[in-house]
């Protein structure tokens, strides 16, 4: 195509209006260009968005027609009430409402707890402390096999199997070693000269944290909770190993209970039509909250990508 | 900064300077304490539990039992799927890593054009990212149903024959549809959007020096794009490596580690030893050679940086 082009624009230069066809042809080029990539985009954004469209469509069948072949796009008539069966064979209402709160009490206790340690990190000095952090960055690779066993045992012991502490309670220690170095980061991008400039006006640390710093990071304090959030709405691991009461799953957990059991029909047929909705349940408040924080969300992912 | 210039070559500070500093201290260490707890509660000591619930027997019930290196000495010799699922699990971080790199990077390129709709493009990139893993893994599974998938639907009708894979129920396609669900979520994700911070970070100059210099496309991708990215390509291929070598939710919803083994991947195997069977003790001989292991390749790659990356900003 490139070389037509060229071909084209040699054409034109014989007949001498040089510049004007040069540009032409130039600009033929970059159009078929352009054209090219949004040929690209287009169709790999169609590859990207694929296995959602079929879940939501899958979602809207009837059971039955799941199993057709041909594998058929469109439901006959869409099914929207498959979306409150779900909540009627499992308990999903409940299941969501657990995740919910695992999720916004963890988030809020990581969120506190990560920013005040990043202020220490970011503000004070004192011996060891760059020791400390990088033990705290390293703390991220470590697979959580080395410290499930010991906790569960721990867990057992103290009577926490079954409840929503082991899912909560550990995050009120700091959160995770991600948030702490995300918050450190921003404070540090924080000129100094505001805290000396309040410190001279009387105010003590913890004012400093809570009324200069704390003001001026929103946007990243909105960025540790959304991720935060997300993370612990998906987390499968913890909750898994940790609850065993029905009622008392998480919709992760609660998912993959009803896929064990969608595919036999202990009534009438499969329910992976359920199940289709139920993914699009599990997944839509966290495309929302996408939505709604998006601006915050890539500031902060690409934040953390900056090397400090 | 000063006080720390003048500490370092002797002088004796000032007494309230000292005072000062040693309340800042103190000051820190409190900020500090929730961390340092949860570090001492629900890492270090667990860890330490778990080093040394490794050199026992322990099954719960009855108390630990101390049998030295056995667990390491059955690990390495009789375990037959330890080995297995070790490779199978590097095998797969080895595969998803670098294709999501490359995958994520050209995105990133494409998104870099600034092409009309290019926020939309972004979001649709990205949006797979944000599924939970165990949503994902249900979709996936009925997308690539063997019978009725539309994927299979659409091999056949190109193919033209009746045959296509069995995808998580072919111990041949497991392995690829697991992959293939990892790319799904990786090569638009986080990944993506650093590398175009990364992008959009690179100085138009280079650009411009290159092109005077004669540089096509080409030679501008791989003499000033490539460069000026290798911190960035660095620090997510640590992390991707990381991640991939961590893989269980996926496996666990998609594939149950089956079938025959072929997705066993090496958390898995911890799990089932752990939480199936209740040999806490040998399980948490595996975690510890996962540990090294991991460890051992992290340093690897760091040691190795220092050969292919390039900070712009660093003084020679």
């Amino acid at each position: 195509m490139a070389g037509e082009a060229i071909a084209t624009g040699r054409k034109r230069t014989g007949n001498g209006i040089l510049s004007a066809d040069l540009f032409q042809s130039a600009s033929f080029q970059r159009a078929i260009g352009r054209g090219l990539l949004y040929l690209i985009a287009v169709s790999s954004s169609a590859v990207f968005m694929f296995p959602f469209v079929w879940t939501v469509l899958s979602s809207l069948k009837r059971g039955g027609e799941l199993f057709r072949f041909p594998p058929t796009w469109l439901p006959e008539v869409p099914q929207f009430q498959n979306y409150p069966k779900v909540f009627e064979i499992v308990s999903w209402a409940t299941w969501t409402w657990n995740s919910t709160f695992v999720a916004i009490v963890s988030t809020f206790g990581a969120v506190l707890t990560a920013a005040l340690v990043g202020y220490s990190f970011a503000r004070f000095r004192y011996p060891a402390r760059d020791v400390l952090f990088i033990i705290t960055l390293s703390t991220m690779m470590l697979p959580v096999e080395v410290t499930l066993i010991p906790l569960y045992l721990m867990f057992a012991k103290i009577g926490w199997l079954d409840t929503y502490r082991p899912l909560i309670i550990p995050s009120f220690f700091g959160g995770s070693a991600f948030l702490i170095f995300l918050m450190r980061q921003f404070f540090l991008s924080i000129p100094i000269d505001l805290d000396e400039a309040a410190r001279i006006d009387g105010a003590g640390y913890v004012r400093i944290f809570w009324q200069i710093l704390m003001p001026l990071s929103i946007p990243v304090t909105a960025t540790a909770a959304v991720l935060t959030f997300m993370s612990q709405w998906n987390e499968f691991l913890y909750p898994f190993i940790f609850l065993n009461t029905k009622t008392k799953y998480t919709l992760a957990i609660g998912i993959r209970y009803f896929q064990a059991v969608a595919g036999f029909a202990d009534d009438t047929e499969p329910k992976y039509h359920l199940l289709m909705a139920a993914s699009v349940m599990m997944t839509a408040p966290i495309i929302i909250i996408f939505f709604l924080a998006q601006r915050y969300l890539v500031q902060g992912i690409v934040m953390s990508g900056i090397k400090g | 900064m000063t006080t720390k210039t003048l500490a370092s070559i002797g002088l004796p500070l000032p007494r309230w300077m000292t005072n000062l500093r040693a309340k800042e201290a103190i000051a820190g260490y409190i900020f500090l304490l929730p961390w340092a707890l949860g570090l001492i509660l629900f890492i270090v000591g667990p860890m330490m539990t778990s080093g040394f619930l490794s050199f026992t027997r322990y099954d719960v019930v009855n108390p630990p039992d101390f049998v030295g290196l056995k667990n390491f000495i059955e690990i390495f010799s009789k375990d037959r799927l330890f080995w297995p699922s070790l490779m199978l699990t590097f095998r797969y971080a080895l595969i998803v890593v670098p294709l999501s790199l490359v995958g994520a990077l050209s995105a990133a390129m494409l998104l870099n054009q600034a092409l009309r709709g290019t926020a939309w493009f972004r979001t649709f990139f990205f949006l797979p990212h944000l599924t939970p893993i165990v949503a994902s893994a249900v979709l996936w599974g009925w997308i690539f149903n063997a019978d009725v998938g539309p994927i299979n639907h659409w091999i056949r009708t190109l193919t033209g024959s009746d045959n296509a894979p069995g995808w998580f129920r072919d111990p041949d396609w497991a392995m690829t549809g697991l992959i293939i669900m990892a790319m799904w979520g990786a090569i638009g994700g986080n990944t993506m959007l650093i590398f175009l911070a990364g992008l959009q970070g690179v100085p138009q100059e280079l650009y411009d020096a290159a092109v005077v210099d004669g540089a096509g496309l080409w030679a501008k991708f791989r003499n000033v794009t490539i460069p000026m990215l290798t911190p960035t390509i660095f620090f997510n291929m640590v992390l991707g490596i990381i991640g991939a070598l961590k893989v269980f939710a996926a496996a666990f919803v998609a594939t149950q580690g089956g079938p025959a083994y072929a997705t066993w991947f090496y958390a898995l195997h911890i799990y089932t030893r752990a939480f199936q069977y209740f040999e806490m003790g040998y399980a948490s001989a595996l975690a510890w050679i996962f540990f090294f292991v991991l460890f051992t390749f992290t340093y690897v790659q760091f040691r190795q940086s220092r050969r292919w990356v390039y900070y712009a900003g660093e003084v020679d």
